[in-house]
């Protein structure tokens, strides 16, 4: 049996392959290649004169304590939006996977905030928690809770990571359902045949068969966590207050643009870069062993 | 973009229909930040300065909030396509005047024109912001305010407090209290754009040093004063109200200005371009007036400063099209048109001429409120300190000095050791400018 097709010399795989690698090119290594240049480089706004620093901006990157609270601020709000986005939405599934009345109305229900741009998504939770404005955080304060976003970095961070592990709930109940259903219902009937509770049935037979979609949605929420979160911190907090939200991507955005630091901003991207292949790179090489496909 | 302009040119001219033949217009860009009501007052005057001659005609493009249109206006200048005129907020105008090559000084643009031009015909208050210190104007005042205290009317009454709002900052802080017991148990005084209100305004009012070398308008080589007692004094004052709930908060920008609006803040410090908010949103007896100051402080009250944005002029552009903007600058400085400005939008005139036609039409006897940042801007000849502050990454030093703020209304740090903070950060922002800004 022939597994790969052949070609007769170089010229028609490279042109079916062309399409391809030009826009990963064009889109992907140009753009990348430019932020690695420029983080080398010290410039004012308008572009008019550019010194050549070496390592200077990121030296000067590690020199400052905002950058390690950055990096701290990320850790915590990826570590709680993953865990908190995984297990709601794995809790979701397992439940509209059952045979109830209604489940498809939940399942399209559920879908919807996916569709939500992030910096909506954000409008609409500051609109609900703004502690001048918002109902809930109106209800919070006459229960005696002094919900204060604007100025208590822990409320603020709370608001942003319950923004974006709403957003993302829906992405990974998608998946996950889609999982679920794959799973063979003999298996199932199987284990219930020989007097395996629903509890056990879930650790032992579906979580382990899960383990492929699991991973896979571990690898895309700590993209999102990482990059597509930015609309929602700067439409709730804008980083603040004292820094208190402020995470590496958005450490880019408000160095870059505000600043017009735009060699201190590229550092930073290239360093996000890094630490994103870096960590993708463990997943795979890990965490992947412990996954039965 | 040059092919859409065409094209827009093109149409314009068909809808037009003018005796005057399209291709003689020279086109003028003018990128804007302005939205609503304002967005229609930038679209009219370029409407009545294209209707009002036929050489020259300006094109307006809305470009997004204050610092967007400054990105936009780098980014196109990066790629060869700067516009004529670029709208650029105040805390832009060192970043805009150090980028030598990129723009035109006004002045320049006026005299190469030969348009009559004296710049003693404008309020110094407003173009000293914006001139360099021999006094020649780099960027054309477009919209300007000052910062000054709204207050509710109703809500002072209900609280037994005198009918005069407070003049001093112990004067306001009594007067949040008493509203505190009255019921204004959330927020007695507060201010929107925290920095603006609580160092460069406070500096300014007091005429204390918020930076050296004249606030930077002497040299990129400044540096920053904010940790001297005056602010350390107003942000332990501000800290301790806090705690006990009588200042509120309300965020970096103007996002709390609704705050006043609904009646949940009875003493808020913010922009006078707030009236129009204000006169359609309130729903109470409100008013303003000037600024609180420490009375231990000598000479306090000194002057205010402005806020708001100004025209600059990208440079590298043809003589013709500078003519032209000369000719638009004129337009824009007419005492009619001037008055017409400030009477239906709330901005700021910006010649003297101006300014004396509204007083003397009796217009500020049923609208004191719009003469209140004027009368705060020519309180007294503004000294070194009170002209205005240049530093250079101003947008930046900002969000940094709102951090530390923040973390001592929060109770994270001390307002010294806060201060101290915010000054040595804002350095360290201001000689990465100096290096970049040869």
């Amino acid at each position: 049996m022939q597994k790969y097709a052949h070609f007769k010399g170089l010229t028609i795989p490279l042109l079916l392959l062309l399409p391809q690698l030009a826009i990963t090119l064009v889109f992907f290594y140009w753009p990348a290649s430019q932020a690695v240049w420029q983080s080398f480089l010290l410039q004012d706004a308008f572009g008019i004169s550019t010194e050549f620093v070496w390592f200077e901006n990121y030296r000067d990157l590690f020199s400052k304590p905002e950058y390690y609270k950055a990096l701290i601020n990320t850790g915590i709000f990826s570590v709680f939006v993953a865990l908190l986005s995984l297990s709601l939405a794995l809790l979701f599934a397992v439940m509209a996977d059952r045979q109830i009345r209604g489940a498809e109305i939940y399942k399209t229900l559920l879908i919807w905030p996916y569709a939500v741009a992030p910096a909506i998504a954000g409008v609409l939770w500051i609109f609900m928690f703004d502690p001048s404005l918002g109902m809930l955080a109106r209800g919070l304060q006459s229960l005696g809770v002094a919900w204060n976003p604007r100025l208590n970095g822990n409320d603020a961070m709370t608001l942003v990571i319950l923004a974006a592990t709403w957003k993302q709930i829906s992405y990974n109940f998608l998946f996950f359902l889609a999982g679920l259903q794959s799973i063979p219902k003999s298996v199932i009937e199987a284990a219930v045949i020989d007097g395996a509770r629903p509890m056990r049935r879930f650790w032992t037979i579906v979580f382990p068969l899960l383990s492929p979609t699991t991973f896979f949605l571990l690898v895309v929420n700590l993209v999102y966590v990482f990059f597509d979160t930015f609309g929602i911190i700067d439409t709730i907090s804008g980083g603040g207050p004292s820094g208190a939200t402020e995470t590496l991507v958005y450490k880019v955005y408000s160095d870059g643009k505000g600043g017009t630091n735009l060699g201190g901003s590229a550092a930073q991207s290239v360093i996000l870069l890094i630490m994103v292949i870096g960590m993708t790179a463990f997943q795979f090489r890990f965490i992947e062993r412990k996954v039965n496909y | 973009m040059t092919f859409k302009l065409k094209t827009l040119t093109a149409v314009g001219a068909f809808a037009l229909a003018a005796a005057s033949p399209a291709l003689a217009q020279t086109e003028i860009q003018w990128w804007h930040a302005m939205t609503g009501a304002n967005n229609d007052v930038v679209v009219k005057l370029a409407e009545e300065f294209n209707a009002s001659q036929k050489d020259y005609k300006v094109v307006v493009a809305y470009k997004g909030s204050y610092p967007d249109t400054l990105n936009a206006g780098i980014a196109a200048f990066r790629a060869g396509n700067a516009p004529h005129i670029m709208q650029v907020f105040e805390v832009g105008t060192a970043t805009m005047m150090s980028a030598k090559g990129a723009i035109k000084p006004v002045a320049d643009v006026m005299k190469d024109a030969g348009e009559t031009f004296d710049p003693k015909s404008y309020l110094p208050a407003i173009t000293g912001y914006y001139s360099t210190t021999k006094g020649e104007m780099l960027s054309f005042p477009f919209n300007s305010s000052s910062m000054v205290m709204w207050y509710n009317k109703d809500a002072l009454k209900k609280a037994g407090l005198p009918e005069a709002p407070p003049k001093t900052w112990p004067e306001a802080f009594e007067a949040a209290k008493k509203l505190k017991a009255a019921g204004w148990d959330k927020c007695g005084i507060s201010t929107a754009w925290t920095t603006w209100a609580n160092i460069e305004q406070l500096g300014a009012w007091h005429n204390v040093p918020v930076g050296t070398k004249a606030n930077g308008f002497d040299g990129f080589d400044t540096e920053f004063r904010i940790n001297s007692d005056l602010f350390v004094k107003h942000l332990t004052n501000l800290a301790n109200l806090q705690k006990e709930g009588v200042f509120s908060y309300s965020g970096r920008t103007n996002t709390g200005e609704g705050r006043f609006t609904s009646g949940e803040c009875p003493l808020f410090l913010t922009s006078s371009a707030f009236f129009g908010n204000v006169k359609a949103n309130a729903k109470f007896d409100w008013s303003n007036a000037p600024m609180p100051y420490y009375p231990d402080v000598a000479g306090a009250p000194q002057n205010s400063i402005i806020g708001g944005a100004s025209l600059w002029v990208m440079g590298g552009k043809k003589a013709d099209e500078y003519k032209g903007v000369a000719k638009f600058f004129t337009f824009l400085s007419d005492v009619d048109r001037q008055v017409k400005l400030h009477t239906e939008s709330g901005y700021l005139p910006i010649t003297k001429a101006a300014y004396e036609k509204v007083k003397a039409s009796g217009f500020y006897k049923q609208n004191p409120y719009l003469e209140t940042p004027l009368l705060e801007l020519n309180n007294k000849e503004p000294t070194e300190n009170s002209r205005g502050v240049r530093f250079g990454g101003l947008v930046q030093i900002r969000d940094i000095w709102s951090e530390e703020i923040e973390a001592a209304l929060n109770g994270q740090k001390t307002p010294k050791a806060a201060l101290d903070a915010a000054n040595e950060r804002g350095n360290q922002a201001l000689r990465q400018f100096e290096r970049t800004a040869k």
